[in-house]
């Protein structure tokens, strides 16, 4: 295998499993605010404990978050030197600002929230755990900003020529909005959203299947929901918003969400269906010209196609971003229904005896995950062959000394490393849950001594 | 060249990048020294200790390194992809490390078996250990200068790397980093366990000074370079006498049991060696031995002035912040550790 290959497989699978904390993060970081800001309006016991708990499992997935983020602001300058060099002033200036605004607030914070319990004043400590969200959120920012530029780019001239040519930033502004960036914050951080709350959700609904803390499972299942249930219709409406900005911004990659090749014909939209590179032909149901309405809000003006842009211009595995992106939407509607669904027999005061919908949530929790997943797939396969749309080619972006047997290597000790601390990971989540919330009471803490000593 | 109190704005950009890597040195050097000692501890509540001293503020300490680097991509691009990708297998292998170290002060005391818990603390030792080792090794080749052709492109060969100058070096900066958070730990305990600490830091104390007179005596005799400009300004020669002093002066501060002055101390040793290297290497910042025409220098390298401008700002509006965050915490958890039910 050569080096593109080998370095892209290696950047996507530490970026993917990056991403399976941060998203959770992100949207734990939330339900702790509200879990917190109940416990300090109400003084009831049972939000302490549940707030209690959840910062336990939070701090777990925060300490991997942290410690597969660090890779991947490396990673650029070790596989992808020659891309480094070309959007320095432009990623490192996000990168930067990142670093500065939001990991040191983030992180300084995160000490109070995880070991301030009994230090500082339940203010104080709950101004940190906002302090914490919003930190992770102002990460996100800058990373999808810095991501975004490579999808759009904006703010900037090219100077030099070959090896020497690079970007330089001309309008900062206009850089940090360029025209994907404000739809895809949103779209990421709904997302991270909904991958928190429904692990919430999921947790409290296998403490119901259980009889086990059932009380505090509904208070927290209750709140959690309502948030689950804005998102999810959020993050229909700003999907489309996106998909609008890719139509305009991006059309090779909008082609290969539909699978759509003829430049001439109005466009279809696929409900799920199989793509055929080689006869261009899609196999499924779908709805009869709903891509040109989406965009052009009528049936009858075409949608330019894939054959409209050279076979070095756009992206090889059309079934591939194609399955990614329907799967994300259908997870999107599904979520949808489902939430809508509780929503109302939670109103009618009948969702806690509903034994299968709490088998449903006790493994809904993936659902998100895989929305985030394959929603980045589709993204970023979608952009290839550039790795900065339309300027830079993903196999120009490499680093030129390093070969083939160093990034198997490094790719190989990756794997590895990932897969023990995956399961490791896994172990202790499970184990956390499994304890359950009972440990701040004086009868636990003999209990509590024998484990930690 | 645009300029801000009459200096460059690529100079500024050098100097705040030498800053803010002093500044993880300085506080990631303490956390990482502690995990270097870790092992030398051997009961399980002197471990839990320690490791709580750091607990609510290595991370914090970490993320000066993350500045750094992006810092670096930022000001100076070309830098950046050409030491990373350079330095590829020892970069890759710092990254497992810095996984590996994480995973074992967050892991270690979930479970309560005394295996478990050993093997953590092993790998602890050993990645804080080595993480400060490669740091120094990468410092020291650095210093020495590296085989990069016209093209910024590395020419040597993995082996070149790992030379006897930059393997001293590496064990220079673990020596120290021992020393540091050594006194760093003294502080935050009591009764015996502090009296055994501060014989971990004369030990390591005594490591460090060896280290730093030969790789003094080193880098005279291997870095010609270097060996000019201490020609050029016999001042510069003062640099390791105040370095020598500076360790007397420690020893001095812990027998009187001033243990937050002689953590100063060695944070200001810390800082001084580096500085060091910023001098002997300004306005280069990395050297090719191929050629002194290929060089990455401060003016060939840095980004453009608009965006060294933007930085500059960001780093002057954040770094008030930074350092309010970085006093709150520390207020916040000042004094002697005392294990509770939110410990690790
Ligand atoms: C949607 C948001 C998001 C995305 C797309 C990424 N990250 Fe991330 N990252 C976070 C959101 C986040 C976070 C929520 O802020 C984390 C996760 C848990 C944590 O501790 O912070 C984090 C941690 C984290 C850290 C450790 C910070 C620390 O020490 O506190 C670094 C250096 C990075 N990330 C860098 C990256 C890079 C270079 C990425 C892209 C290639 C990236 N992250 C994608
Ligand atoms: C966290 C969310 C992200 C996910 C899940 C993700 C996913 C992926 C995937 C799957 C690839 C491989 C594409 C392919 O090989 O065809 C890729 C490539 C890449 N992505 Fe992302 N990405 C994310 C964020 C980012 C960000 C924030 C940046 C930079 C700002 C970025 C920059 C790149 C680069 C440089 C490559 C390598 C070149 C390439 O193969 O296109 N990615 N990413
Ligand atoms: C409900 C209908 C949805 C629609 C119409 C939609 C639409 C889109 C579109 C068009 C993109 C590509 C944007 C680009 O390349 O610039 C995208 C990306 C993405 N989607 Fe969705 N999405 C939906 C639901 C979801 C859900 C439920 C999740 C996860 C929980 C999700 C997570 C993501 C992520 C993480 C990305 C990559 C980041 C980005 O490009 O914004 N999406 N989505």
């Amino acid at each position: 295998m050569d080096v593109e290959i080998l370095s892209r497989l290696q950047f996507a699978f530490t970026i993917a499993f990056h991403y399976i904390y941060p998203p959770l993060s992100i949207g734990l970081g939330v339900a702790l605010v509200v879990f917190e800001g109940m416990y300090l309006r109400t003084k009831d016991k049972h939000w302490e404990q549940l707030t209690r708990f959840w910062i336990r499992i939070f701090a777990l997935i925060f300490g991997i978050g942290v410690a597969t983020g660090i890779v991947m602001e490396f990673e650029f300058g070790t596989n992808w030197a020659a891309y480094s060099r070309y959007v320095g002033d432009i990623f490192g200036s996000a990168l930067a600002a990142e670093g500065v605004f939001a990991f040191a607030l983030e992180s300084t914070f995160l000490g109070v929230l995880l070991f301030g319990w009994n230090k500082v004043s339940p203010r104080v400590h709950f101004f940190s755990t906002v302090m914490v969200t919003l930190g992770s959120m102002f990460s996100a920012i800058w990373i999808v900003v810095a991501n975004s530029w490579q999808q759009t780019p904006a703010g900037f001239k090219v100077v030099g020529e070959g090896m020497t040519a690079r970007a330089e930033i001309t309008d900062f502004w206009a850089m940090v909005f360029n025209p994907s960036s404000v739809d895809r914050i949103m779209h990421v951080w709904i997302g991270a959203f909904l991958a928190g709350t429904f692990l919430v959700l999921s947790v409290h609904a296998y403490y119901i299947l259980k009889d086990r803390f059932v009380e505090q499972s509904k208070k927290a299942f209750g709140v959690i929901l309502v948030i689950a249930t804005i998102s999810a219709l959020a993050q229909l409406v700003s999907g489309h918003g996106s998909a609008n900005g890719v139509a305009v911004n991006q059309p090779a990659k909008l082609a290969s969400f539909e699978g759509h090749y003829d430049s001439l014909a109005v466009a279809d939209m696929y409900l799920f269906g199989w793509v055929d590179d080689a006869t261009q032909k899609v196999t499924g149901v779908k709805v009869p010209k709903g891509l040109t309405f989406l965009i052009h809000q009528d049936f009858t003006t075409p949608v330019i196609g894939l054959n409209a842009f050279d076979k070095n211009d756009r992206p090889g595995l059309v079934n591939f971003v194609f399955q990614t992106y329907h799967l994300m939407i259908a997870i999107g509607m599904f979520l949808i229904g489902l939430t809508l669904l509780s929503l109302f027999l939670w109103w009618r005061g009948k969702l806690f005896n509903q034994r299968w919908l709490m088998i449903l949530f006790s493994f809904s929790v993936l659902l998100p995950q895989i929305g985030n997943q394959v929603g980045w797939y589709s993204a970023e396969v979608g952009r290839q062959p550039w790795v900065v749309y339309g300027l830079l080619r993903t196999s120009d972006a490499l680093s030129e000394n390093v070969r083939a047997e160093q990034v198997l290597f490094s790719l190989i000790l990756f794997t590895l490393l990932y897969a023990i601390l995956f399961a490791l990971f896994i172990y202790l989540l499970n184990k956390k849950i499994q304890h359950g919330l009972d440990f701040s009471g004086t009868e636990t803490s003999k209990h509590e001594k024998n484990i930690k000593l | 060249m645009e300029t801000f109190l009459t200096i460059e704005l690529g100079t500024w950009m050098f100097l705040v990048i030498g800053a803010v890597f002093s500044g993880y040195a300085i506080l990631d050097g303490f956390d990482l020294g502690a995990g270097t000692i870790h092992l030398f501890l051997k009961k399980e509540e002197s471990r839990r200790i320690a490791l709580n001293a750091i607990g609510p503020v290595w991370d914090g300490n970490e993320v000066w390194l993350v500045i750094g680097g992006g810092t670096l991509f930022a000001g100076f691009p070309k830098v950046y992809a050409t030491l990373l990708s350079s330095f590829y297998i020892p970069f890759i292998l710092f990254l497992v490390l810095l996984i590996l170290r994480a995973i074992a002060i967050e892991f270690r005391s979930k479970e309560p078996m005394l295996w478990w818990r050993k093997l953590w603390d092993i790998v602890y030792s050993f990645s804080s250990t080595m993480i400060g080792f490669t740091l120094g090794v990468v410092l020291g080749n650095v210093v020495l200068g590296i085989a990069i052709d016209e093209n910024m492109i590395y020419k040597g060969g993995l082996l070149d790397i790992f030379n006897p100058y930059a393997l001293l070096t590496g064990l220079t900066v673990v020596a120290l980093f021992a020393l540091h958070g050594s006194v760093y730990l003294v502080m935050k305990t009591k009764d015996r366990l502090s009296d055994r600490l501060v014989n971990i830091s004369k030990t390591a104390g005594m490591f460090f000074t060896i280290c730093y007179v030969l790789l003094s005596i080193a880098t005279l005799v291997y870095v010609p370079h270097a060996a000019e400009d201490f020609k050029e300004t016999p001042i510069l020669f003062g640099i390791p006498v105040v370095t020598l002093l500076l360790l007397l002066n420690e020893r001095w501060l812990i027998e009187k049991k001033k243990y937050w002055l002689a953590f100063l101390s060695s944070a200001t040793l810390t800082a001084l060696l580096l500085v060091t290297i910023a001098i002997g290497l300004f306005p280069n910042i990395l050297i090719s031995n191929i050629d002194s025409a290929y060089s990455l220098t401060i003016d060939n390298s840095a980004a453009s002035q608009k965006s060294l401008g933007i930085i500059l700002t960001f780093v002057l509006i954040g770094a008030p912040l930074v350092l309010l965050y970085t006093l709150f915490l520390f207020r916040t958890f000042k004094g002697k550790v005392e294990l509770d039910d939110m410990s690790y």
